[in-house]
């Protein structure tokens, strides 16, 4: 009954240190690691949510590519006539759609995340990089939803992939890390400054436009590409329209500008979002 | 021998006046990322800052069951927090050794949408248990809480009642070798109560530590052996559980006026005033020794005759238990005042304040009531059993003697 008498089965007691925050870059990713299961539960949560109470449920993570693809195909194509290189339409269109939807829900439920996430931020401590982390990997389940959509029209236009595909998963990867980068910065802002998630809106459109989503990227002036490749997206886009459908050419120098663009915003996103995460429980 | 588990030193809590309610908008940040090269990093009025807690230290062992008492906004949430690391300190630091599970609300992480059993592995997750070990006590969460039917339900469907108590199970199957604890027995009917404090018992005779905050001293009392008090985010007195809420409740009690609630349903009779008589300190007219005569005087003005009166003075505790009363009839007053004194040859009770209800009745059922909340402290020395939950109200003195019975012809019959 008394403490000398039982002894719980600890093999090792970790001491754990609270002090005032330091200023210094030390993501905790073994602390991360050992959260790993929350991560899972959260990603869980939102999927089940996602869908609750409405009709069609998942079919949404296929109908809104597949009839934003419909509207590109009908004004872009056979309106504006994009050059779309020889790609049917809905393919050229539908390629880029699918890392791009997934990047730009991933920002929105990101930048929502802490602050929706308040009452559990407020009561109990975990790691809080979970949160951005489980909004970024659950729009990979609506990812792969709409990729099944994927592979019925490559049967409908008779189209096969080529070994390309392989390097799909490091683009899907570049486009996970690339949201996660961004994600962490906004999460953290606008746990401090309401005003972001006005702003993300606006910042998913332009970025949009500045990503080659309804055009080709060859359309930009070749002078121009290595810049352009600065938009870690567009390395992403085109990487998925060459894997997947073997449009333009394999990737190569604007991918390197990509992933390294990539790093920068992860890293620092890792850091404004540690520095934040001492405060955090306090501001939001 | 006992070895720290928690180790708090010189900790501080400072917060921004009105930062916790108020968000920037990008227009401030603007404005202060110019003006920040003008300014030198922690400078500011210190006006602007508020110490919610400051200078706090204390070490607790494995296995102590710590309660922690203290006013509304004294920094006991506070030290919760900085302690589950919900928010940082800004000075001073603090030690844990081992697994620390923190419960400051029931129901954290919560979804009104997901279903009763969804919701249960979420929580559970979210205050940090394994999946495997959620897997393994799901039955004994779901048949404690009792919810049996509902498991499959969405939780938006629960009265608030299964939810407080399916958030509570989740809760008080956590195995952590440290419990942090907020107010959250307040939830619930008394029955619930009951069964939660029961469990948190056992969690504390495992050999686990638990820090506990309550309002409610009768918990603190059946749960801890030691108290520690925060008052203005600083450490009052840290010591035996009876000590320090004594000490706790009297400064409550002596701070605020004693409050007096009057019932009349005739003119005829009302009171004025009230006194203790033999009192030990001149600070208050409330405090008495249990030991040796105590009396209490009441100052009385009728108006008109009474005949065949009653007067009646009823004792209670502070958690609100009849102590005991006594009435006395044929009393008869003259109009006019009066000082109607009441004498215990001595007044045996556990050190600690109490409430008095006085009322007198005359034989045409007319009467009038007067409650004192609270009326008298009783100081002095517990003497009875050194656990509180089995040491009772009365403050009986017994003494103890052994005699060697085993030699033949003992008087012992």
């Amino acid at each position: 009954m008394t403490a000398e008498s039982f002894t719980p089965p600890i093999a090792d007691p970790v001491v754990l240190r609270i002090a005032p925050p330091t200023d210094w870059f030390k993501p905790n990713l073994l602390e991360l690691w050992e959260s790993r299961e929350l991560v899972y539960f959260f990603v869980w949560r939102d999927i089940k949510i996602r869908y609750k109470q409405t009709v069609i449920g998942a079919a949404w993570a296929v109908l809104q590519p597949f009839l934003t693809m419909l509207i590109f195909s009908l004004f872009f194509g056979k309106l504006a006539h994009i050059p779309s290189e020889g790609l049917p339409y809905p393919i050229f269109f539908y390629c880029a759609l699918l890392p791009w939807m997934y990047f730009a829900a991933s920002l929105q439920n990101a930048t929502n995340t802490i602050v929706e996430n308040q009452r559990l931020i407020t009561k109990v401590y975990f790691p809080r990089l979970a949160l951005p982390l489980a909004s970024v990997l659950s729009g990979l389940v609506d990812f792969g939803i709409s990729f099944l959509m994927f592979i019925v029209m490559m049967v409908y236009f008779g189209m096969r992939p080529s070994a390309g595909i392989l390097w799909l998963p490091a683009f899907l990867l570049l486009a996970i890390l690339t949201a996660l980068g961004v994600g962490l910065w906004l999460s953290a802002l606008n746990a401090v400054y309401r005003d972001v998630r006005y702003v993300v809106p606006f910042m998913v459109q332009f970025w949009m436009f500045a990503s080659p989503v309804v055009y080709p990227s060859s359309l930009v002036p070749e002078k121009w590409r290595w810049l352009y490749g600065l938009n870690p997206m567009a390395g992403v886009i085109e990487g998925f329209r060459w894997s997947l459908a073997g449009h333009g050419s394999p990737p190569g120098r604007m991918l390197f500008v990509s992933s390294g663009v990539m790093i920068l915003i992860l890293l620092s996103g890792v850091a404004y979002f540690q520095k934040m995460e001492t405060t955090i429980a306090d501001v939001v | 021998m006992s070895e720290t588990v928690i180790h708090v030193e010189g900790l501080g809590k400072r917060y921004r006046v009105g930062e916790r309610e108020r968000y920037f908008a990008l227009r401030d940040m603007l404005a202060r990322a110019f003006t920040a090269p003008f300014r030198r990093k922690g400078t500011g009025r210190s006006d602007d800052y508020l110490w919610a807690m400051r200078g706090v230290s204390f070490d607790v062992s494995r296995g102590e069951v710590v309660g922690l008492i203290g006013r509304n906004g004294a920094g006991k949430t506070t030290l919760l927090k900085i302690l589950s690391r919900i928010t940082s300190p800004t000075e001073g630091f603090a030690e844990i050794h081992g697994r620390v599970g923190s419960l400051l609300e029931v129901g954290t992480g919560f979804h009104p949408e997901l279903t009763g059993r969804e919701n249960l592995y979420l929580s559970g997750a979210i205050l940090g248990m394994r999946k495997s070990e959620i897997v393994r006590k799901f039955d004994e969460i779901v048949c404690f809480a009792g919810v049996e039917r509902f498991i499959d339900t969405p939780l938006k469907h629960f009265s608030t009642g299964m939810q407080m108590r399916l958030a509570f199970a989740v809760a008080a199957h956590l195995e952590p070798e440290i419990l942090l604890v907020d107010e959250v027995l307040a939830v619930g009917d008394l029955e619930f109560q009951k069964k939660c404090l029961g469990k948190m018992q056992d969690v504390s005779k495992s050999g686990r530590t638990i820090v506990f905050v309550s309002h409610q001293m009768n918990q603190i009392r059946r749960l801890c052996e030691r108290v520690i008090w925060v008052d203005s985010g600083q450490v009052r007195l840290d010591g035996f559980a009876e000590t320090v809420i004594g000490a706790y409740e009297q400064s409550s009690l002596l701070t605020s006026q004693p409050k007096q609630h009057e019932l009349s349903l005739h003119e005829s009779v009302s009171f004025s005033g009230w006194e203790v008589v033999r009192r030990r300190s001149s600070s208050s007219n409330v405090v008495a020794e249990g030991a040796g005569v105590v009396s209490i005087s009441v100052r009385v003005l009728t108006r008109e005759v009474i005949g065949h009166g009653r007067v009646a003075i009823v004792v209670y505790d502070s958690r609100g238990f009849l102590i005991s009363g006594w009435s006395f009839d044929d009393l008869q007053l003259a109009p006019g005042e009066h000082d109607v004194h009441l004498s215990f040859s001595d007044l045996p009770l556990r050190p600690g304040a109490y409430s008095i209800y006085f009322s007198i009745h005359d034989d045409n059922q007319r009467n009038h009531n007067w409650t004192l909340v609270p009326a008298l402290i009783i100081e002095g020395t517990p003497v009875t059993h050194f656990m509180d939950e089995w040491a009772g109200v009365l403050n009986i003195p017994c003494a103890l003697e052994t005699r060697d019975s085993s030699k033949v012809g003992s008087e012992v019959g």
